[in-house]
């Protein structure tokens, strides 16, 4: 490792705290790995900062596609077969999950 | 061989009765067989389904009444979930995953006749720009440097379908793009391929990476051909949300459009520094093709092109990791148990996803929590609106952009970088249009001193993909690009 990228390096910490957000386990020895991948990427992309967007309004999507309302009803079911047939472990027509109720 | 011919030459050939569907498709699934083990640009071979769809096309054919891409065999990226068929998105979190339902872009496909060979290889959860982080193993590229037999990549994340295009075995294929995917797979195995405006095609039932900047194309051989494909992939959908209600025009007819009068833009901020005089020399030989055609050549200037990249790598992670939140291991996919419902997600993501998706999540995640949002994911959303600017004050201007497609040629799998961002660089010429949301076409355009082939890049207006076609068929009548790669089904390996 360089003396930059040591530099660049997000703290472990906030690396353990993104990924319990993120609902991913990582191991031990990958924490140091990613610390220093996105503390690269986060460096990185700091060049952004060069640009004045204060009156700039952010872009949510390609401006050509906007989101359409549609009505509220039902347009499809009656298929709980299909719905359940990738299941990894299911119990009759539920999906089965380790307790989450004492 | 049949393999050897367009889209447009086979819908002729079996009108014709030159041959049949049958005999079309089972040449396509020989060649398959005798290079796929070393390609590995299938994860699925469908045999039993391609042959009973070739046998449906020749009574189509039989009967008079065949819509137009009957009997044609395609490849399909493995990110179009196609019903009862595994669809992997090249991850082992969804390594057994039936789709009980047809991506409506596939859906358009069949209904117009076609015949799917299979699922093609790609980067898992399509991102990456070589094709390497597939969990079933890289991808090769069909093309061989002069006097060498190191293993190139393909490009990426629609490897596996550009390298079944050039290696012909697949007439043509569907890819998605979301930041080049169609586009740099294109140009690195010397084949063509369009990504549509946002919105042209539906993304429903395409495994979604980043759902503003998704998008479906075609990739084959010829710029006719895959203005047939998109004829068949684009319409609106009132299943995907951002579908544009929007009259398909004949995007077949536009291959033949004078392009007197014509005004192409160069935008002077891609002629990046340290840019390979070779890939500077295409694109000269681009322009001077287009002066020849009766087109005005008009420099300008798309001010914020150095900021795409990390713009891209700040929205498309963010979206990502919101999209990615649905792999749980309870409703599909792979599964890790955990000693509570908190664990089992953890374990069974932990171990699911691969470590460029788990990089994006990470980096996904950050940007977006509290504290860092407004510093990175509403500034990049901002930084977008200007690039998006950059390209409708071009329009005033110009009719359409010619650009290089990639930054160099094809490199191999052991000179890949293992810093992330160096790998990102790839996506530096393809990424401002997915930024836009317009819509780009990538073609071969010639050869550098190795033997590779090089790509250069139109960019049109919001649902101009015609002048595309128009200027890509020139262009490529121009071009002449005749050469075959060191593989493909005519040779013996």
């Amino acid at each position: 490792m360089t003396d930059k990228q040591k530099d660049d390096a997000l703290d472990i910490k906030i690396v353990q705290r993104v990924a319990k957000l993120s609902a991913l386990a990582v191991k031990e020895n990958e924490l140091a790995i990613y610390a220093q991948d996105l503390g690269g990427i986060i460096h990185w992309v700091e060049q952004l900062n060069e640009l004045d967007v204060s009156t700039v309004e952010p872009m949510v999507g390609a401006e050509n596609a906007k989101l359409r309302m549609r009505e509220d009803k039902v347009t499809d079911g009656n298929c709980r077969e299909a719905v359940l047939s990738n299941a990894p472990e299911r119990i009759a027509d539920f999906y089965a999950v380790p307790k989450v109720v004492e | 061989m049949l393999t050897e011919m367009t889209i447009a030459n086979a819908i002729e050939g079996l009108r014709q009765k030159e041959f049949s569907a049958d005999e079309l498709t089972r040449d396509h699934l020989k060649a398959i067989n005798l290079l796929n083990n070393r390609l590995n640009a299938y994860i699925t071979v469908t045999e039993k389904v391609a042959l009973g769809q070739a046998k449906a096309a020749d009574e189509k054919l039989a009967s008079g009444d065949a819509p137009m891409l009957t009997g044609v065999p395609l490849a399909i990226k493995d990110l179009f979930c196609t019903k009862d068929i595994p669809t992997t998105a090249a991850s082992r979190i969804l390594e057994n995953f039936i789709p009980p339902y047809e991506s409506t872009v596939t859906a358009n496909l069949l209904k117009d006749g076609a015949v799917f060979l299979g699922k093609t290889n790609l980067d898992e959860f399509a991102m990456g720009s070589g094709n390497l982080n597939s969990v079933f193993g890289a991808v090769e590229n069909p093309w061989k440097r002069k006097g060498d037999d190191a293993f190139l990549v393909p490009g990426g994340s629609s490897g596996g379908s550009a390298a079944a295009v050039a290696a012909r075995i697949a007439l043509g294929a569907t890819g998605t793009d979301t930041g080049g995917s169609i586009r740099q797979p294109a140009a690195y195995c010397g084949i063509t391929g369009i990504k549509p405006t946002y919105g042209r095609c539906s993304r429903w039932g395409i495994i979604a990476f980043a759902s503003s900047l998704d998008q479906a194309g075609p990739m084959a051989k010829t710029v006719e051909d895959c203005a047939i494909l998109l004829q068949s992939m684009a319409g609106f959908d009132p299943k995907d949300s951002t579908s544009v209600d929007r009259e398909v025009p004949e995007y077949r007819a536009a291959c033949n459009r004078s392009l007197k009068g014509l005004r192409v833009g160069i935008p002077k901020e891609y002629c990046a520094s340290g840019m390979s005089s070779e890939i500077e020399a295409i694109w000269q030989q681009g322009i001077d093709w287009l002066k020849e055609a009766g087109c005005e050549i008009v420099d300008i200037s798309l001010p914020h092109t150095k900021y795409g990249l990390a713009t891209y790598y700040i929205i498309a992670p963010a979206e990502a990791s919101s999209n990615l939140a649905r792999y749980d291991g309870v409703r599909y996919g792979h599964r890790v148990s955990g000693n509570s419902l908190d664990e089992l997600y953890a374990n069974t993501r932990g171990e699911g996803f691969g470590v460029e998706v788990k990089r994006r999540i990470l980096m996904g995640t950050y940007v977006l929590s509290s504290g860092y949002y407004d510093a990175y994911y509403l500034r990049a959303q901002k930084v977008r609106k200007l690039i998006y600017q950059d390209f409708m004050n071009a329009y005033e201007k110009v009719d359409v952009l010619l650009t290089p497609t990639a930054p160099s040629a094809a490199f191999a799998k052991d000179e890949h970088q293992d810093d992330p961002v160096q790998m990102y660089l790839n996506d530096i010429f393809t990424v401002p249009a997915s930024m836009a949301g317009v819509p780009g076409l990538a073609l071969p355009a010639g050869l550098n001193k190795q033997g590779l082939p090089l790509g250069l890049q139109l960019l049109g207006r919001p649902f101009d993909e015609e002048t595309l076609i128009a200027v890509g068929s020139a262009m490529e009548k121009a071009a002449n690009f005749t050469y075959k790669p060191a593989i493909h089904s005519g040779v013996s390996l």
